[in-house]
């Protein structure tokens, strides 16, 4: 019997990785654009690291960060009673910084090109700046940016490093497709491996397909 | 009613000159144009107005509330300032129908009133069927009057329009200017129009601020800029003007004239202030101001070959070189004899301030 926990347990840490990195990524993205503040190069530089640090190295910052002895990790634990890490709360932790990036990156830019005249009519039109973003700004941003959160997908289902350091490799908890895909090739589960790897390459393909569709329709 | 003074300066980059705009001005209800050279400083000027540019001092005002000022470091948001714009490209949101345009403008209006509005807004600019196409389906002029009526909807103090005819054919820019003088009949607000463009500028303008470099080189009403421009650089913005250099040989005060040398030829001047004999003064005279003659004769100019001949609606414009530019009538032109002399009535000619340094502020303003 398959056992196809690793693959929705994918689905499940891309779909909220994808989420936060939206979230935060435009939101990061927004201020990078329309805002002048002391620490601006140095976020923009910390909002690519990631895409440059081995995933083991973003793996171990991040066990610094939220592990059980990190005051993060003891707040959380005070607060829900149990630890952060190990968990797929810690693998959807681990995507979210792998992709967000991405978002951030191609958010920025989608952001940047929209047309500041537009910006400028809704505010001498009276508008505050949060219905510019909402009516105006993301709107004629939309496309890139959910080119960008498909790819961000994309990537948060392939995370295998940071994800293994931080969630660990627990079957039926936090053994993600990668990580399973890695265990069945270790143990010679060659159709267990032969399978997972085709099912992530054929969602991968199909989502890389729609973000250039996205990206390639105007708005 | 706006009261404005605006500095902004902008240091000298690696590869750019610097460039600093220092204007002060008035503009009252009626159609006030900042008419310059491109990058002279009048988009500027509308941008500090409209909060989207801070400057480096002055001060702001409309209907007496003040928008910016660099002393008490007020500097209202672009939303709190009631400006209307209407921009360059028109800046429709181009994922939004013209309805949906007009009713983010009429946001604050409640939704019967909101309805109302847009349906008096389109009716008004001739649109209604349109109300339901996107930008892209729109035509330049269809756009320009679906950005004047949703700056409108939003009721605004002053209404600002950036090159509002750039890029609209001849007929198109007649409508756009008849919406201006409209709007100028029907609502008591200021509206203050930047341009380039000389023809737009007199049509609808009922007073000019010549800009040049950043300051105001002249202001009036087109008649009065006209008639006269006062600096030789304003008579070359203003464009049709001949500018010539003439030395004073004779003045006559009782009588009011002058005899100046111009062009090589003692010629009768106008009464020219400030001068005295020897000095040498800039004079300037329109080209449908000059008259063509057959034979010499007083106040005359011996003309040689002609450079250019254009056609011109009313008349021919020919150019005879050395700045010597009039327009004929098209019949006199095709009749016109061997020897051709040109005719210059001494009150063609107009004297230009020799010092073609632009106007400062007032002192009482410089000290805001």
């Amino acid at each position: 019997m398959m056992d196809w926990f690793p693959l929705w347990l994918s689905l499940e840490v891309a779909s909220g990785a994808t989420l936060l990195s939206l979230l935060f990524g435009v939101w990061l993205a927004w201020l990078l654009v329309n805002r002048n503040f002391p620490g601006k190069d140095v976020l923009d530089a910390l909002a690519t690291l990631p895409l440059a640090l081995p995933p083991t190295v973003l793996g171990y910052y991040l066990l610094v960060i939220i592990g059980r002895s990190s005051w993060i990790g003891r707040a959380w634990e005070a607060i829900t009673g149990t630890p952060l890490v190990f968990t797929w709360r810690a693998a959807v932790i681990a995507s979210t910084l792998h992709a967000i990036p991405l978002l951030i990156k191609s958010s920025r830019a989608a952001l940047e090109s929209v047309d500041r005249a537009c910006e400028r009519a809704g505010r001498s039109l009276g508008a505050s700046e949060w219905r510019i973003f909402w009516r105006v700004s993301l709107p004629l941003a939309r496309r890139p940016i959910a080119a960008a959160a498909a790819l961000a997908f994309a990537r948060s289902m392939g995370d295998f490093g940071a994800t293994l350091m931080i969630a660990g490799d627990i079957p039926g908890r936090t053994q993600t497709a990668s990580i399973a895909i890695f265990d069945a090739v270790e143990s010679g589960n060659t159709k267990l491996a032969n399978t997972l790897v085709l099912v992530i390459s054929v969602v991968t393909a199909l989502i890389v397909f729609l973000a250039n569709r996205l990206e390639r329709r105007r708005p | 009613m706006i009261q404005a003074r605006i500095v902004k300066l902008f240091a000298p980059g690696p590869e750019s000159a610097g460039f600093a705009l220092d204007v002060a001005f008035d503009a009252a209800s009626g159609v006030t144009v900042l008419y310059g050279a491109s990058g002279s400083g009048k988009t500027l000027t509308l941008d500090a107005l409209a909060g989207f540019v801070a400057p480096d001092a002055g001060r702001v005002m409309l209907d007496g509330r003040i928008l910016f000022d660099a002393e008490a470091r007020v500097n209202l948001r672009p939303q709190a300032r009631s400006c209307g714009y209407v921009f360059q490209n028109y800046a429709l949101f181009p994922h939004m129908t013209l309805r949906e345009n007009l009713a983010f403008a009429a946001h604050q209006l409640p939704r019967l009133e909101r309805h109302r509005r847009i349906a008096e807004l389109l009716d008004r600019f001739k649109i209604p069927d349109l109300a339901g196409r996107y930008p892209r389906e729109l035509s330049g002029g269809q756009k320009q009057r679906g950005s004047i009526a949703r700056a409108l909807i939003a009721q605004p103090r002053v209404l600002l329009f950036d090159e509002p005819g750039r890029g609209l054919d001849t007929a198109l820019r007649t409508d756009l200017h008849s919406a201006i003088l409209d709007i100028r009949k029907t609502h008591q607000t200021p509206i203050v129009v930047v341009t380039h463009d000389l023809e737009e500028c007199l049509a609808i303008a009922d007073s000019v601020l010549i800009y040049d470099a950043g300051k105001i080189a002249h202001r009036g009403t087109p008649l009065e800029l006209l008639r006269n421009p006062g600096t030789p650089s304003v008579a070359r913005l203003l464009g049709d003007f001949n500018i010539y250099e003439a030395e004073v040989i004779m003045l006559d005060p009782g009588r009011q004239t002058s005899r100046i040398r111009m062009l090589g030829q003692d010629l009768n001047g106008p009464h020219l202030r400030g001068c005295f004999k020897g000095d040498r003064v800039a004079l300037c005279a329109r080209p449908e101001e000059l008259r063509i003659a057959g034979k010499p004769g007083e106040n005359r100019i011996r003309v040689s070959a002609t450079v250019r001949t254009t056609e011109r609606p009313q008349s021919v414009r020919v150019d005879f070189g050395n700045d010597l530019v009039i327009d004929v009538p098209r019949e006199t032109w095709r009749g016109r004899p061997e020897d051709i002399w040109i005719e210059v009535p001494p009150e063609s000619l107009r004297q230009l301030s020799r010092d073609a340094k632009t106007e400062t502020p007032k002192a009482s303003e410089r000290a805001r």
